[in-house]
């Protein structure tokens, strides 16, 4: 059977989110995902012309509160689960190519 | 006495009335967690040293909180401060956050001992438990099963009385499926009643924060604690927290329940059914009556579910870029590179599969037709469930269609996976209360649950129904029946 999404097309997924995988996961997820999106297909039959999208979040209270101060965390407690620091900054590696 | 077989509300009658320390119940904890942990894994990491002091910390004060002195397992999805935070992945197998989550913040004010963090499947991706870079769980009721998932640590944990109850989260199932693989009370709170704030984020308009107990009126209990506004949490409830201890009590005499007739027709197993039907009758028994209810939509519910939920967290995935906190891959030589191998080999299989199809569902060309669908599809999911709680208090249903699988039996079939899911993920979508809390046995004596669904903000209907059944078949044979370890 002819898979739903082609090597390119997941290949391009894996770019759009920023996984770096190799060939046979490549393949792998291609056959997965595939199967996985043929069992959506049942939605199209249903005619949703005349719903809006569901809302349920947006009824929920507003609660805002722009005065509050976040939680008391010291800079090396923040700092500490960064893979690299220096000198009390995070080190990352060159955003433009030089 | 066997400490450990004690619920909430008698350990706290124990401990207040000076039968026992609250460093003596930590400590029979502790020691319960020496002797199984070994079979079982339900726990990530244990906090010995911190649990004991606490404890000792709270007699010494004679602390009068809520919940003081009660032994808590915390499912590593919730941030704990100074207490590693893993997600149950490699990619944050080393985190410790500066932060509490709020639930855990309210649990700690309410004298609540933490003896440790749970294991659960990775972000709460799975339904087995079998997804956790830290070793699979074991169902104490028969060690060659899963207990579910995503909060499978979190309800072994509480089956194998290796603490007093958890805290874990549910976005399409999590608490109240491993809760009924395992024999324990699993309560899924309307979306917003509790604060989200510092749960580690899966799918944002579907996570909700509750508890796994041992029996209804713990978990009423510990809702009372860990429910209400949090300015924190843009998206919780200002409605006040209703004291839910008080509402078991009542009479189920005259209440409306809901059958929909949808779901007997989902790939229920025998078993269940046979257990499910005779769950019918007790409630019956009491006076209540049985009202055939359609829910016509059900059927669309997995596959509405598996396109926002994946959708969502590849959004909320996003942040795992190994620069600020998390896992970071050696090798890379620029940053982008950097990118890809840290969240390849960050990431396990299940997450990568999730955020791929999310990113696909929300792609251009794409957006339309399945997430856009989706929101719809789910509206319509939702007035089903209002024009239902026009005619019923609440309605029933099975957790699962079968009792729980064997580890390994369906890893190889994500597909076959997200299916069961089919009762769950209805009151998910719809963003209501619902509760899951054991109604019998299969006959290889492994749990079967019963859920019950509530209108939005009834967990005080949901919680008194729970209470009722409990209390009626408090004398049945199979509330005698023992965990394997």
């Amino acid at each position: 059977m002819k898979e739903k999404l082609t090597t390119e097309e997941i290949e391009y997924l894996a770019e759009l989110s920023r996984l770096g995988l190799k060939a046979d996961e490549i393949a792998k997820y291609r056959i997965e995902i595939s199967k996985i999106l043929n069992y959506f297909e049942e939605l199209t039959a249903l005619d949703t012309s005349q719903v809006k999208p569901y809302g349920g979040i947006a009824a929920a209270n507003k609660t805002r509160a722009d005065q509050i101060l976040p939680p008391e965390a010291s800079p090396s407690e923040l700092l500490g689960n960064a893979p690299v620091t220096e000198d009390g900054f995070i080190k990352v590696k060159s955003v433009f190519q030089r | 006495m066997n400490i450990t077989e004690l619920s909430i509300a008698e350990l706290l009658e124990e401990i207040n009335s000076g039968n026992l320390s609250r460093l003596e119940v930590t400590e029979a904890y502790l020691n319960r967690i020496k002797k199984v942990e070994g079979s079982i894994n339900s726990f990530i990491s244990v906090a010995e040293k911190e649990a004991r002091s606490r404890a000792q910390a709270l007699d010494t004060s004679r602390d009068s909180a809520v919940l003081s002195g009660i032994p808590v397992g915390i499912k590593d999805l919730f941030c704990t401060r100074g207490l590693k935070t893993t997600a149950a992945s490699k990619m944050l197998a080393n985190f410790v956050p500066p932060y509490d989550a709020e639930a855990v913040r309210r649990l700690r004010e309410a004298g609540a001992v933490i003896l440790g963090k749970n294991n659960c499947d990775a972000w709460a991706h799975g339904a087995s438990n079998e997804n956790s870079n830290f070793g699979a769980v074991h169902n104490p009721w028969n060690l060659k099963r899963v207990p579910g998932g995503s909060s499978g640590g979190s309800a072994a944990a509480v089956a194998a009385q290796e603490c007093a109850f958890s805290i874990g989260s549910d976005t399409g199932g999590s608490i109240r499926q491993p809760a009924g693989f395992c024999g324990v009370v699993g309560l899924k709170p309307t979306y917003g009643r509790v604060s989200r704030y510092g749960l580690i984020a899966m799918a944002s308009s579907l996570d909700v924060v509750g508890p796994i107990t041992k029996n209804v009126e713990d978990a009423a209990l510990v809702l009372s604690v860990i429910a209400g506004e949090d300015p924190k949490d843009a998206t919780s409830f200002r409605t006040p927290v209703p004291k839910y201890r008080r509402e078991l009590d009542k009479s189920l005499k005259g209440k409306k329940i809901g059958l929909p007739r949808e779901y007997f027709s989902l790939g229920l197993s025998k078993e269940v059914e046979t257990i499910f039907r005779k769950a019918v009758e007790v409630f019956e028994k009491q006076g209540a009556k049985v009202i055939d209810i359609s829910l016509p939509h059900t059927r669309y519910g997995v596959a509405v579910y598996y396109i926002i939920q994946p959708a969502e967290v590849s959004s909320n995935l996003g942040r795992y870029d190994g620069i600020k906190y998390g896992f970071e891959a050696a090798g890379a030589k620029t940053l982008i590179e950097h990118y890809f191998k840290t969240r390849d080999e960050g990431f396990g299989e299940e997450a990568k599969r999730r955020i791929m199809l999310g990113t696909y569902v929300l792609s251009s060309g794409y957006y339309d037709a399945y997430y856009l669908k989706a929101q719809k599809v789910r509206q319509l999911i939702a007035l089903d469930f209002d024009q239902a709680f026009e005619k019923v208090d609440f309605i029933i249903s099975p957790v699962s269609p079968t009792p729980a699988f064997k580890i390994g039996e369906k890893s190889a079939d994500p597909l076959a996976m997200y299916l069961a899911d089919v009762f769950t993920v209805q009151p998910s979508l719809a963003g209501l209360p619902a509760i899951s809390l054991p109604a019998g046995f299969s006959a290889e004596k492994l749990p079967i649950g019963l859920q019950i669904i509530g209108p939005k903000l009834g967990e005080d209907i949901i919680l008194n129904a729970a209470y009722q059944f409990e209390q009626e078949t408090a004398s049945c044979d199979w509330r005698q029946y023992t965990t394997e370890v």
